[in-house]
């Protein structure tokens, strides 16, 4: 803990530290089990590369401007995870390819090296993830890092929304190889419960993916979509929403539309976010840019 | 006398029978799916009248989900896709496109308006 006020002091004097969210979000994870060793990484969100419009006039530039904002952090991350919509929709398919290309070239200029990937909606659901593959590997899959199961489940590639039954399958198999203790984290772009359906705000069978991850006591999901900070329990599993790199979406059901909020040349609603793992997980919100 | 009772009752019967029948028959509306729109894209409908939706897609699938009545369907293109409800309250309910079609997807929205 001592570790974590320390290290949000130092963002603060840096100039770049928002808002720290702290929340116990291993619920069920003794303090004991911490040998595996704490560790933080970034959450980027929401890129909407190849994006021009009003809603952001620095369109071109913000996603730099983040990248320079990441490397500058006084501990780098062990990992950088987008959890998805890395590139704005095309039905070209060809433009599609030189968006995720372009994508690609600027964010391999994030100096830590460990970055993963998913798709959003605008990246897969016109071709059920065929060039994010190409460009990025598997949509869902799973990896381990000190200790902790990292699951990221991809409910954009089936234009409705679904995870399906095969990928629900092939998650219960993975959750079966684990004891109800282990930290769980998942990572999707859609939120898996459903936030504002009426915006469509939600995952067609996300609550069978719930239903697979509740008998696991500490599971905290980290997702996008939704373009702001948002927080949500369902039971013992916290849900946690990031800002998006492009444009911000206003607050669910607070206006009638769901069209994004007007452009804000201090970028307040874009950034990024650090997040520290420990007995108790720290949420810090990042700007585009530093101050 | 006991006739034109059982003529009455009859007949009765046979109105509200007929009442009953009119009020289960639900109305049917035409609407169009296609990249980024519905036509209509505003409806209005009697409140306890049940209302059929006959969807049809021009170009591509499209879906078409009212979360406030619980459901949904795909519109898939040459197919006549149908979607009944039984509006028991008034207001305004969203209706939108839940099969991601592209750049204005998002936007691919109407509104149902329930009237007494």
């Amino acid at each position: 803990m001592r570790q974590s006020v320390d290290r949000r002091d130092f963002l603060r004097l840096a100039g770049i530290a928002g808002v720290t969210f702290t929340a116990g979000l291993f619920p069920g994870h003794r303090a004991s089990a911490q040998a595996a060793g704490d560790f933080h990484f970034v959450q980027m969100s929401d890129t909407h590369w190849g994006f021009k419009g009003p809603p952001n006039p620095d369109a071109e530039h913000t996603l730099e401007k983040a990248v320079a904002t990441v490397n500058a952090l006084a501990q780098k991350p062990d990992f950088i995870f987008f959890t998805g919509d890395l590139t704005h929709t095309t039905e070209d398919g060809n433009e599609r390819r030189a968006r995720m290309k372009k994508f690609k070239e600027i964010v391999s200029g994030l100096s830590v090296k460990d970055v993963r990937f998913m798709p959003g909606e605008h990246d897969a659901s016109l071709d059920k993830g065929e060039a994010f593959k190409e460009f990025f590997g598997d949509t869902h899959y799973t990896f381990d890092h000190k200790g902790v199961h990292f699951i990221a489940l991809d409910n954009v590639s089936d234009p409705a929304a679904k995870l399906g039954d095969e990928q629900l399958a092939w998650l219960a198999d993975d959750l079966k190889k684990h004891k109800p203790d282990d930290r769980i984290v998942v990572f999707t772009h859609r939120p898996l419960f459903d936030l504002f359906p009426s915006w469509d705000w939600a995952t067609a069978d996300g609550a069978k993916a719930i239903d697979l991850l509740t008998p696991y006591q500490n599971v905290v999901v980290f997702y996008g979509h939704i373009h702001q900070e948002h927080h949500h329990m369902t039971g013992h599993i916290a849900h946690h929403a990031a800002k998006s790199l492009i444009f911000p979406l206003p607050a669910p059901g607070s206006q009638p539309k769901r069209v994004p909020l007007p452009y804000d040349a201090e970028m307040k609603g874009l950034g990024e976010r650090e997040i520290t793992m420990a007995a108790k997980i720290g949420i810090t919100e990042l700007p585009v840019t530093k101050a | 006398m006991k006739r034109r009772v059982f003529a009455a009752l009859l007949f009765g019967s046979a109105v509200e029978g007929a009442v009953r029948l009119a009020a289960a028959t639900p109305d049917e509306i035409d609407i169009m799916a296609m990249k980024f729109d519905f036509y209509p894209d505003t409806i209005k409908v009697k409140r306890g009248r049940p209302v059929t939706f006959v969807l049809n897609a021009l170009d591509r699938i499209h879906g078409f989900k009212m979360p406030d009545f619980g459901v949904r369907t795909d519109i898939v293109p040459g197919v006549e896709n149908r979607v009944t409800i039984t509006p028991e309250k008034t207001g305004t309910f969203v209706f939108f496109c839940d099969v991601f079609c592209g750049d204005g997807h998002e936007d691919m929205n109407g509104t149902l308006i329930v009237e007494d």
